[in-house]
């Protein structure tokens, strides 16, 4: 290991050495040694000049978090960190099965993670995530909480996940490309087709993909039935050719205007129309899904401590409202709510009215390990 | 304590080949038989694996035939699109370039491979969305021209990415060319062309046949360039693995797969292996 300097540097000696460091020619390490930096920060820790709350110790240093892109405030896990010590690592997923599929092979070193209100049961039969304790979480108050998006964390009474937000799957056009109207999934997959050929997207997710090509047909979101998902499938090889791609990340395609249309979740459907209002975002009058994910602790976490401070952390109200500014989410805390800015809260994306959530569909637990729809889109992806 | 000669030096070739043949057992032998046990076990319900027996896996395999066909395309059709337009810089190259400026253009060809190929194949998403290429020829009244996520911008990517792989192997073998054959060719009356098909193109034959091999048995397993420049539309044998263990978790159908795709890439360069030796004439030419 290289050696802390002692002697003092000169300015120029300082400036070389970030300049070297800048460029990628020196190691970090290296850098903090020659500059004497190091040893300063060691001394600087070890004298407490910058301690941290008392319980810093055995929160540890370091947290891993399991999440979805675009889903937080940045500034939040640092507050956070700047309030703990602890850092946060933060892993973003495209789908449940992938944050399923990571835990049942084992080892992610995940402290917190958010999964989607059809997934709990799994885990929790599974034995993979912990039921909570909620003497840990001070701050999360089950009086507040809206019960229709919150009962799937409670399993036989025992609580295994704590509600993040909720929100829905709808349909985000770029109003000033395309003409046609979509109000439904069956305008939705004819547009795609048509006018809107070569610019719609659809979601790398089986969930949705089959889900939304079903409540087209008039079927349930959630059916695994063989016949009905035979047609959802002949419908979406059918629209496959035309399609612009099949991706989950489809904030970047709709913002270049490489794509005009997409299945959308309110968080990006509320970040992409407050950046271009020409795209609007549009639920099914046919159906589709309404959701809300979750905070969990895997059994395998490695420092509980910390993931159950991140989670208090973000169930207190004042916390929770900066996420929501941020990712355009809307809340199940009225707590939060009576936090939350008017223009936000009068958001019809974020908060549409009731008449268009009564067709939606919370997503069945069946789905997520139903062999025939995941092989219904491994076709839809090689067809 | 004196040991014999031959013992010494069977000890030092040991000691020699122990790092490496450790590491071939345990990051190929042992999880390929790890594999291998997958394949005839059972999808658990909730997915995952279950111990059984079954031949279920492999019956199924049609089940993924789009995938291995598309493959069994692309892959072949790639290492021909890099041969195409990686043998003449490597024979530029190697024939032609003037030897003080040779280290400098090898360099160019071989600089951009260290940036990871996620960040290279992220700029060409750029280049062939429409505000790259497909803009500027709208600017020249040629509008509505679709690149990205085509099965074109697939082999756009996969020729960018692959090709200092074919051109390496060839610029090699034709660096240790002869130049007097060259001579004695034109010597004896013979035009370029037929000096270039009779004599030069032979000799390069091996660099030729080890870029082919490395190409294609690398695009056999290529997931990274059709998920990001095919839009997910573009479906290969490595993006229905990746499918089948991160999306519906059925590990003995993807180990059967993975199985099935190591015996397709064994068959694969047993094929090559024979075609070099034919035009080599000898069996000692070595692929990879």
């Amino acid at each position: 290991m290289t050696k802390f300097r002692t002697t003092p540097i000169t300015a120029a000696e300082l400036t070389a050495e970030f300049m070297r460091l800048k460029r990628g020619s020196v190691t970090r390490r290296h850098f903090l040694a020659v500059t004497g930096l190091g040893a300063a920060a060691a001394i600087m820790g070890r004298s407490g000049v910058f301690s941290l709350d008392a319980h810093a110790q055995e929160l540890g240093t370091q947290m891993s978090l399991a999440t979805w892109p675009n889903y937080h405030d940045p500034a939040t896990f640092e507050a956070f960190t700047a309030k703990t010590g602890v850092a946060v690592e933060v892993n973003v997923f495209g789908s449940n099965e992938e944050m399923l599929a990571k835990l049942q092979a084992g080892g992610t070193g995940w402290d917190l993670f958010v999964p989607t209100n059809y997934t709990i049961s799994t885990y929790a039969k599974l034995g993979l995530i912990d039921t909570l304790d909620l003497s840990k979480v001070p701050n999360f108050d089950p009086a507040t909480q809206n019960q229709r998006f919150t009962n799937e964390g409670t399993i036989d009474g025992k609580a295994y996940a704590l509600p993040k937000n909720w929100g829905t799957t709808g349909i985000a056009v770029n109003t000033g490309k395309l003409k046609a109207p979509v109000t439904s999934w069956k305008e939705f997959f004819e547009v795609a087709q048509t006018e809107g050929d070569g610019r719609a997207m659809v979601h790398d997710y089986q969930l949705t993909t089959i889900g939304n090509a079903l409540v087209s047909l008039g079927y349930s979101f959630n059916s695994v039935d063989a016949a009905e998902l035979a047609k959802a499938e002949e419908l979406l090889i059918k629209v496959k050719p035309h399609l612009f791609a099949i991706n989950s990340d489809y904030q970047p395609a709709m913002r270049a205007t490489d794509a005009w249309m997409t299945m959308c979740w309110t968080n990006d459907g509320a970040q992409l129309n407050r950046d271009m209002p020409e795209i609007a975002f549009i639920l099914g009058s046919d159906g589709g899904e309404i959701w809300s994910d979750f905070y969990a602790i895997p059994t395998s976490a490695a420092n509980k401590p910390a993931g159950y401070a991140l989670l208090d952390y973000l169930m207190t109200p004042e916390n929770a409202v900066k996420e929501h500014i941020a990712n355009g989410t809307p809340t199940t805390d009225s707590r939060v709510l009576a936090l939350l800015p008017a223009e936000l809260t009068g958001n019809k994306i974020v908060y549409p009215d009731e008449a268009a959530l009564t067709k939606l569909e919370f997503g069945a637990a069946v789905t997520l390990t139903d062999p025939a729809r995941a092989e219904v889109m491994a076709r839809f992806k090689s067809a | 304590m004196a040991l014999q000669a031959g013992t010494r030096r069977s000890l030092v070739t040991a000691g020699l080949a122990a790092p490496a043949a450790l590491w071939l057992l345990g990051f190929l032998v042992l999880p390929f038989l790890a594999m291998l046990v997958f394949a005839f076990g059972q999808r658990a319900p909730e997915g995952g694996y279950l111990p059984a027996f079954t031949f279920e896996q492999f019956l199924n395999l049609p089940a993924r035939a789009t995938a291995f066909a598309n493959t069994l395309m692309l892959a072949p059709v790639g290492a021909m699109l890099c041969l195409v337009v990686g043998y003449p810089v490597a024979y530029y190259l190697a024939i032609r370039a003037e030897p003080r400026h040779r280290l400098l253009l090898v360099s160019l060809i071989v600089v951009p491979f260290w940036t990871s190929l996620l960040v290279r194949t992220y700029a060409w998403m750029y280049i062939l969305g429409s505000r790259g290429l497909p803009n500027l020829l709208d600017m020249i009244g040629l509008p509505d021209i679709r690149m990205l996520n085509t099965p074109g911008a697939v082999l756009v990517g996969i020729v960018y990415g692959y090709l200092p792989l074919m051109i390496m192997p060839i610029y090699v073998s034709l660096e240790k060319l002869d130049r007097r054959l060259l001579d004695a060719s034109a010597d004896l009356g013979a035009r370029p062309l037929s000096t270039f098909i009779g004599v030069t193109l032979p000799l390069s034959m091996p660099g030729v046949m080890t870029g082919t091999a490395l190409v294609t048995i690398l695009l056999l397993g290529e997931y990274l360039i059709p998920q990001l420049l095919g839009g997910g539309k573009v479906f290969f044998i490595g993006n229905a693995l990746v499918d089948l263990f991160l999306q519906s978790r059925n590990w003995p159908f993807g180990s059967a797969i993975a199985v099935t795709l190591v015996v397709v890439v064994v068959v694969v360069l047993a094929i090559a292996m024979r075609i070099a030796w034919r035009f080599a004439g000898t069996r000692r030419v070595d692929l990879v």
